[in-house]
């Protein structure tokens, strides 16, 4: 279990090192199309090959990661501050005030939020540059990936202010902001963490999924989910096999969190 | 002796060798259900299919000569200067259910076509004007059909017209074509079984089709298609993507076979509405002669069909693909690959380039946004292929994918792009079908559509030439007509042209007697002659 951790440490280490030296990793720029050498397989130039177009599929491969898991994060930290924001209120005020804040929630999860994404979408400037529409994208899951986690948070916060130290601590004269921060956020903490980390992938797939709304990161900027959505022509896969290194690293990330996030839930 | 063993060694030939056989189910696949039976309400690609392989016409066009032929109208004139046509029914013809064929058959499918209340799309290329149809039925074999006002290309457009029983029991499920419905499952199969009283004999007499059913497969996913091809469990796939054609042809040249560039065409236009809301500057270089033409000149389409469809694509020239023998323009040629003589042309037109940055007169960076359909990977690399060469003569691209519906709003209501990529699938050869693309008055025309007076000159003497084409029913006319509509577009450029793809089919060596087409339905156009090898 140990090595195992440490390998998952190792990875995400790995990972976040080719996202920050991504220049000097990468063979060539993520939008150069070396058109004579287009379709090519594994060589000393293109070590993961080219693209249709002639693209080096490593460099889009690192730059794709860079994306995803600078922005993933970002907004999985956003939705889960959302919903700790929200799911605390309503399970600390209880009463009137926790149901009319879940059955909001409730009433956002059902929401057919694909015509709000296409609203958007037709309302933004075309001529936004990739990072924008990056950066919109991602903050966009973020703002709308909280009301899950919300119910969760909620509960557990309900949980631990009926808890006993919270109680011996009420009955000391502990109240307030101050109960709240020393007592309620570090018990809720773990259940914040898996929610932190499971958003992560959720939303490295969702983004690659919005590039159907024409809500993605777009050409020729590439994202993992992206990478990842290409691989759809099924028949092409098996006479090239490393086509599949961007789904092989999204398992291996989405792996090491799930270490990382099973070693949080020991700890807790 | 000697003969009777020759006779021997010749079945074990054919028995050996696959020769064809009458008898036996042909199987491909559907990409969705159709949506109808009624051959008349066909509107998708699925009850297309159903409705080409039951369905009987007066007249089918030759996917091979482009001819039209006679199939329940033995012959025909076109009277009255194309206002009228009188068909000579051919005798005897009984639908699958046994009920008489007859000129009053005619006359009800084209009284229905032509009612508005059905809102047919086949009905709009028979609107020539304001007034009903009028049908006489002279005999039962003899009718006359007179339209309120001149069509050019009258007789062909009896292509796109299924003849429908006035009198069946079954009513519009009686065949008169090659197959009838036998049953349907839905989102699973469609199996079409043998018509026994289809009219068509062979050469020797033998009636046809040779097969003795289709059975036509629900199956969305063309990689999973493509798997049950190459495991025998389909015998021909109608349209192939280049990637599975090469993958098809990397395990077995014979799988697979192009037919050859297609009608449908890959274009860029800009948006030339003056109420559009997007920059009055960025108007006035989409305007520009000079600046469509150097962008035109920027793209490299070799590259193009060489890299986004693997070869399976040759530049294109026109509305028209080279491949229509009779109403190309073969004056003309694709716009060479020239970045320099782009180049050129921007600074005649008052563009510079500033630090590889192109500029207008006032100083404005040339930069605009691309939109094409979200979901269609070759426009999407299209798009991507654009931005990469148009970089190079200082002009910046974004490339921005949107869904159809998003995107058609923007075209037709709001107007609010700047430059969008798409297709057109042209099922016609005839430029008479094209009116409402050229005419500046048409809602298709669709760089500026619905102008009350041709914005520019150039657009006046294209509405000239195309009504010329469209009030005669001489040839030579029509052609000198439409070959200047071509070059006036090709100067003009208000669309780039990019592509003509290629149909790619895959058809089972076990199928015998294919010869694709680039015309729909490219691969069993000839399906009553189609016929399979011993399994």
């Amino acid at each position: 279990m140990k090595i195992v951790h440490k390998a998952a440490i190792a990875v995400l280490l790995c990972a976040v090192f080719s996202c920050v030296f991504a220049r000097n990793i990468a063979p060539a720029g993520y939008e150069q199309q070396f058109r004579d050498e287009a379709q090519a397989g594994p060589s000393i130039h293109h070590p993961l090959g080219t693209d249709d177009l002639g693209r080096d599929r490593l460099a889009r491969l690192v730059y794709g990661m860079r994306v995803s898991l600078f922005l993933a994060p970002v907004a999985a930290l956003l939705s889960t501050f959302l919903a700790a924001a929200v799911g605390g209120i309503a399970g600390l005020c209880g009463g009137w005030v926790e149901r009319s804040v879940m059955a909001a929630t409730d009433l956002f999860l059902a929401l057919p939020w694909l015509f709000l994404l296409i609203t958007v979408r037709a309302v933004l400037p075309l001529n936004l540059s990739p990072a924008s529409s990056v950066l919109i994208t991602f903050a966009l899951l973020g703002f709308l990936g909280w009301a899950p986690a919300a119910r969760v948070i909620c509960a557990g916060a309900k949980q631990v202010l009926q808890s006993d130290f919270v109680w011996a601590a009420r009955a000391r004269g502990c109240g307030g902001l101050r109960l709240v921060r020393t007592h309620i956020l570090p018990s809720l903490r773990p259940a914040l963490a898996a929610q932190f980390f499971l958003s992560i992938p959720v939303f490295i797939i969702a983004e690659a999924n919005l590039g159907a709304l024409g809500l993605g990161v777009a050409e020729p900027l590439p994202s993992l989910g992206g990478l990842v959505s290409e691989l759809q022509d099924l028949v092409m896969l098996r006479p090239e096999p490393w086509r599949l290194a961007p789904l092989v690293v999204l398992i291996v990330l989405i792996g090491s969190f799930q270490v990382l996030l099973s070693k949080q839930e020991v700890h807790a | 002796m000697r003969a009777r063993a020759l006779l021997v060694w010749l079945v074990l030939f054919c028995a050996c060798t696959g020769f064809g056989q009458s008898g036996g189910e042909l199987r491909f696949c559907l990409r969705s259900d159709p949506k109808t039976f009624n051959p008349l309400l066909v509107n998708d690609d699925a009850s297309e299919t159903v409705r080409y392989l039951t369905a009987g016409f007066l007249l089918r066009v030759n996917r091979l000569t482009q001819q039209p032929e006679p199939e329940l109208a033995t012959s025909w004139k076109v009277l009255d200067g194309g206002k009228s046509i009188r068909f000579k029914l051919r005798p005897g013809v009984r639908y699958s259910d046994g009920t008489p064929f007859s000129a009053a058959d005619v006359a009800y499918t084209m009284q229905k076509l032509l009612d508005p209340s059905m809102h047919l799309s086949t009905s709009d290329a028979f609107r020539s004007g304001d007034g009903e149809l009028v049908t006489h039925i002279i005999s039962p074999t003899l009718i006359e059909l007179t339209f309120p006002a001149p069509l050019a290309n009258l007789a062909n457009l009896f292509d796109y017209v299924p003849i429908v029983s006035s009198s069946s029991p079954q009513k519009e499920m009686a065949a008169l074509g090659p197959f009838f419905v036998a049953e349907h499952k839905a989102g699973a199969f469609v199996l079409l079984k043998r018509n026994p009283n289809y009219w068509k004999k062979d050469a020797q007499g033998r009636q046809l089709p040779y097969l003795d059913s289709v059975r036509l497969e629900v199956e969305q996913n063309r990689e999973i298609e493509a798997v049950k091809y190459e495991r025998g469990e389909i015998d021909l796939i109608n349209s192939v993507t280049p990637a599975i054609y090469e993958k098809l042809a990397s395990t077995n040249a014979s799988l697979v076979r192009d037919a050859g560039p297609s009608t449908d065409t890959e274009e860029l236009w800009f948006n030339q509405v003056p109420a559009a809301p997007i920059p009055a500057y960025k108007k006035q270089w989409f305007a520009s002669t000079a600046f469509r033409r150097a962008v035109s000149e920027a793209i490299n389409r070799q590259d193009m069909a060489r890299l986004v469809f693997r070869g399976h694509a040759v530049p294109a020239v026109s509305i028209v693909p080279q491949s229509n023998k009779f109403w190309f323009n073969s004056s003309l040629s694709p716009y060479p690959y020239d970045t320099a003589d782009a180049l050129r042309r921007l600074d005649a037109d008052g563009f510079h380039l500033d630090n590889q940055q192109l500029r207008d007169k006032a100083g404005h960076p040339v930069e605009f946004s691309i939109v094409t359909n979200a979901g269609n990977p070759y426009r999407e690399k299209m798009a991507t292929m654009i931005q990469q060469d148009l970089k190079k003569i200082g002009i910046r691209v974004s490339v921005v994918t949107l869904d159809f519906n998003s995107l058609l709003e923007r075209m037709l209501q709001t107007f609010n792009y700047e430059a969008c990529l798409l297709g057109n699938v042209n099922g016609d050869l005839d430029p008479s079908s094209l009116m409402t693309m050229w005419l500046s008055s048409g809602e298709d025309h669709i760089w500026n559509p619905k102008q009350k007076t041709p914005a520019t000159p150039w657009e006046a003497e294209i509405d000239k030439q195309m009504r010329i084409q469209a009030s005669t029913l001489n040839l030579h006319k029509r052609k000198t007509a439409w070959d200047r509509v071509q070059k006036i577009a090709w100067e003009q450029a208000p669309m780039i042209y990019l592509v003509n793809k290629d149909s790619l089919v895959a058809i089972s060596p076990q199928v015998k007697n294919a010869q694709p087409s680039p015309f729909r339905p490219q691969a069993y156009w000839n399906i009553e002659d189609l016929m399979l090898a011993r399994r």
